[in-house]
């Protein structure tokens, strides 16, 4: 019998057959035609007359696709994760900012001034560096944090997720090394795979990224010629992990950079954000600007949705950043760059930050006493002193996926920890957010979490017979502090464990 | 002309697929020129079908609900016509575990299996008869939930330590679960139409990863083959078989029917969707372009057939 692949041949294809078959290893000879009228092939074969109609689905646009397309996700976490926006989902899941407190007498005044005194302006493009006012405005956050920056260094970009594509498009060629933390922001994965990048992750512990351990990979990476494109990471309240880098790891890190000329991407959302302890000096406070490239955002201080971030860079990169701005979108938002001009000159954003500090700080603390009180004693969880995030670790037993199947059926989500990673590891782990929802959430979120992983831990036990081994939860409340970021075994080396 | 409730999306974790079927399935409906209402089926979707009083439902929901009966048993109480299997079909079909008795009983062949609940564990000490189990089925052993539509939770258990935390994950998706021998060899799908199966898919994974069920059915990572280019009389044997699981399953209008062939040209049913996707890269719909039968054909048939199910419909 005769047979093609769905979507291999073209009406009028004129290569000539036996064509081959999207299978990979098999031929799928046929001796046919295509007719032009039906766009059908006929042809006879042996005794029989075949006529089989080409695809019209989507499979023939499959060798259309760049291999970069190839490199995605898992469409099951993708298909779950969709579920977690229905509204009866009490979601852990999102790193949304609570925006409900932003007053907006205050939205409406700076509106007001904009379309009084620079409507025509508003509605304009703007140049792609973005505009002087709002580096102005940039300028006095990132002094918030005792760091200067030149105008000319910056980069005004649609929020700061852009910052990673139009770095990673910069720098990366397929192939290219870029280092991350182990786990790495989730967001941060699809740009780095979409890139091709080869990401090689880097263990934390409570405090941050574990530098000898990059010292280590760096040379394994030298013996093989390798030289990372960059480092990535988010040194303070860490996503997901909620850690933060300690200053003898900054200053080391600052140092290796410099000792190896390499470049550093900070991502610094949450600097501001922070709920106790002291106060830390960025990396790029610390190199001046000379290998560490900084990534800051409005998002986490002001609104997501005002869609502003920006880059600082070392002139060489930042032009070709610019220039790979000018193809992406051609500038960022004027209005909305001047929406925050006229709300920095109402001079009262630090006032806000400072409640919203207030607000996230009683969330966390309600999360970490939930989670004490809730979660099983084979879990750990990190102890964030800032950021929106506490990244929890259970028994290598649960795959948080799958879990998180069956806590949307009690209409309570969180992000598995796979998502993190780009190499299978992460599987028993979450993220929680805690800036997202109430306190009441919160509490009500964690305590359902709780029950179903106690029951699967239970499960588990009876299973392999060894309940004696499980305790009932008692709460842990005021226990030490958190836990390291602990690193999962990948499945293969799951697999290789269990063998006996 | 007709005025057509697409029924869609729903809470079921295939969600996003359905919405994505039940789109298309709009789309072909209005070209076909019939009046269409698009329902989210949420909890207000009793009022909005009384409020949209359709003279037909054409279910494009897939999993829990939309493919367990549930809809359906909801339409026949509001006394709604509407497309693909009745209530104990959707039933059978979706318990794979009363859908493999039942082959079982009718001589269809069905990997050997055991199946069990969540209490069988907790309360009777079912875990003491894993042993006995893996002795009986060779590794590695297949475990799913028994009420899952996609592969999500599906686990390959290489060896007795993978085994509990497999059945964690499977007890994640649905209170019963199954253990199945595993039948290596190639990965097929029969369609039908009308009771009349479509030619054979074959779904061949590019990923070098055995284990890897999640990228079964992505597209890039899996490639499908239809016709099916199979040794023998295996097209015929496969057809002959879906069509048979079909009718003792009690399907009606359409469904696909999943089965392997092993290395010895053995066919073995694994499953049956009763609403199996009908979105761009599903296999019905391609199975169907095959025969020559168009996405908006297809769609005006299983319309149809709603119709000539319904009491009092001209035979």
């Amino acid at each position: 019998m005769a047979s093609l692949a769905v979507g291999s041949l073209r009406p009028h294809d004129d290569r000539p057959p036996p064509w081959r078959a999207v299978a990979p290893g098999r031929e799928y000879p046929f001796a046919g035609h295509v007719d032009p009228q039906t766009e059908c092939l006929g042809g006879v074969h042996g005794s029989e007359d075949i006529v089989v109609s080409i695809s019209r689905d989507i499979e023939r646009y499959a060798d259309l696709f760049a291999s970069r397309t190839k490199v995605m996700k898992s469409s099951a976490m993708r298909d779950l994760m969709a579920i977690t926006a229905r509204p009866e989902v009490i979601s852990l899941a999102g790193g949304l900012p609570d925006t409900s407190t932003f007053p907006p007498d205050t939205f409406a005044a700076a509106a007001q001034r904009v379309a009084a005194e620079s409507c025509a302006r508003a509605l304009q493009y703007g140049p792609t560096e973005g505009l002087a006012e709002t580096k102005a405005c940039i300028a006095g956050v990132m002094e918030a944090e005792d760091m200067r920056a030149d105008q000319e260094d910056v980069v005004v970009t649609t929020g700061g997720q852009q910052v990673i594509d139009l770095v990673a498009k910069t720098l990366i060629d397929p192939g290219d090394v870029v280092i991350a933390e182990g786990p790495t922001y989730p967001g941060a994965v699809p740009v780095f795979s979409s890139y091709q990048a080869h990401v090689v992750q880097i263990e934390m512990d409570a405090d941050g990224m574990k530098v000898d351990l990059l010292e280590e990979e760096l040379q394994r990476l030298d013996r093989e010629s390798r030289r990372p494109k960059f480092i990535y990471t988010v040194p303070s309240f860490q996503n997901p992990a909620g850690v933060t880098m300690s200053a003898p790891r900054r200053r080391r890190l600052v140092e290796v950079a410099h000792e190896r000329e390499l470049l550093v991407l900070e991502d610094n959302p949450y600097g501001l954000l922070r709920y106790e302890g002291e106060r830390l000096p960025p990396l790029f406070a610390l190199d001046g600007g000379v290998y560490v490239m900084y990534l800051g955002t409005f998002s986490k201080i002001l609104s997501p949705g005002i869609r502003l971030g920006w880059v600082v860079a070392p002139p060489p990169v930042l032009e070709k950043i610019n220039l790979g701005k000018q193809a992406a979108d051609l500038c960022t938002s004027t209005l909305s760059q001047l929406m925050v001009q006229a709300y920095f000159e109402q001079g009262r954003w630090r006032d806000y930050v400072e409640s919203l500090t207030e607000i996230y700080r009683a969330r966390r603390d309600t999360m970490l006493d939930a989670l004490a009180d809730h979660f099983p004693p084979q879990a750990e969880w990190t102890r964030p002193g800032g950021g929106l995030f506490i990244w929890a670790t259970l028994p290598d037993f649960i795959d948080t996926t799958d879990l998180l199947a069956r806590a949307l059926r009690d209409n309570v989500a969180f992000v598995p920890g796979a998502a993190a990673y780009l190499d299978g590891r992460g599987r028993s782990s979450m993220r929680l957010n805690f800036s997202g929802c109430d306190e009441e959430a919160i509490r009500e979120g964690i305590r359902r979490i709780g029950e179903v992983v106690t029951e699967q831990v239970a499960l588990y036990g009876t299973l392999t017979g060894e309940e004696g081994r499980q305790s009932q939860v008692a709460s842990r409340r005021g226990e030490g502090a958190g836990a390291d970021v602990l690193p999962m075994p990948s499945p293969a080396e799951r697999r290789q464990r269990a063998t006996p | 002309m007709s005025r057509v409730a697409v029924l869609k999306g729903g809470r079921s974790l295939e969600r996003q697929v359905s919405l994505r079927s039940g789109a298309r399935v709009q789309d072909a409906l209005e070209r076909l020129g019939h009046q269409v209402v698009a329902i989210d089926a949420g909890p207000d979707l009793i009022q909005r079908l009384r409020d949209a009083s359709p003279e037909v439902a054409f279910v494009a929901m897939h999993g829990r609900d939309g493919e367990d009966g549930t809809i359906q048993e909801l339409l026949e109480i509001l006394g709604i016509p509407y497309t693909g299997s009745g209530v104990l079909a959707c039933v059978r079909a979706m318990d794979k575990v009363l859908a493999k008795h039942l082959m079982l009983e009718a001589g269809i062949p069905t990997p050997e299996f055991f199946a069990f609940n969540e209490t069988a564990f907790r309360e009777l000490g079912a875990a003491d008869a894993l042993q006995a189990i893996e002795d009986r089925l060779d590794f590695p052993i297949v475990v799913k939930p028994a009420g899952q539509g996609s592969a999500l939770g599906i686990k390959f258990a290489g060896t007795a330590g993978d085994v509990p935390g497999a059945l964690v994950a499977a007890f994640s998706y649905d209170d019963k679960v199954l253990l199945e021998r595993h039948v290596p060899g190639r990965d097929l799908a029969v369609s039908i139409l009308d009771g009349e199966p479509l030619p054979v898919v074959e779904a061949v994974p590019q990923s070098e990863d055995f284990y890897d069920f999640e990228s079964r059915y992505e597209i890039g990572r899996t490639s499908f083959v239809c016709p099916a280019d199979l040794p023998g009389d295996a097209s015929e044997r496969a057809h002959e078989l879906a069509r048979r699981t079909y009718r003792l399953l009690g399907c009606y209008g359409f469904a696909r029917v999943d089965l392997m062939l092993d290395e010895a040209e053995a066919l073995f049913v694994l499953e049956a969707n009763p609403i199996p996707g009908l979105t761009e890269t599903s296999l019905l719909p391609q199975a169907a372009e095959a025969a020559r039968i168009g996405f908006d054909e297809l769609v005006g048939r299983i319309l149809e057939l709603a119709f000539e199910r319904a009491p009092g419909a001209p035979a």
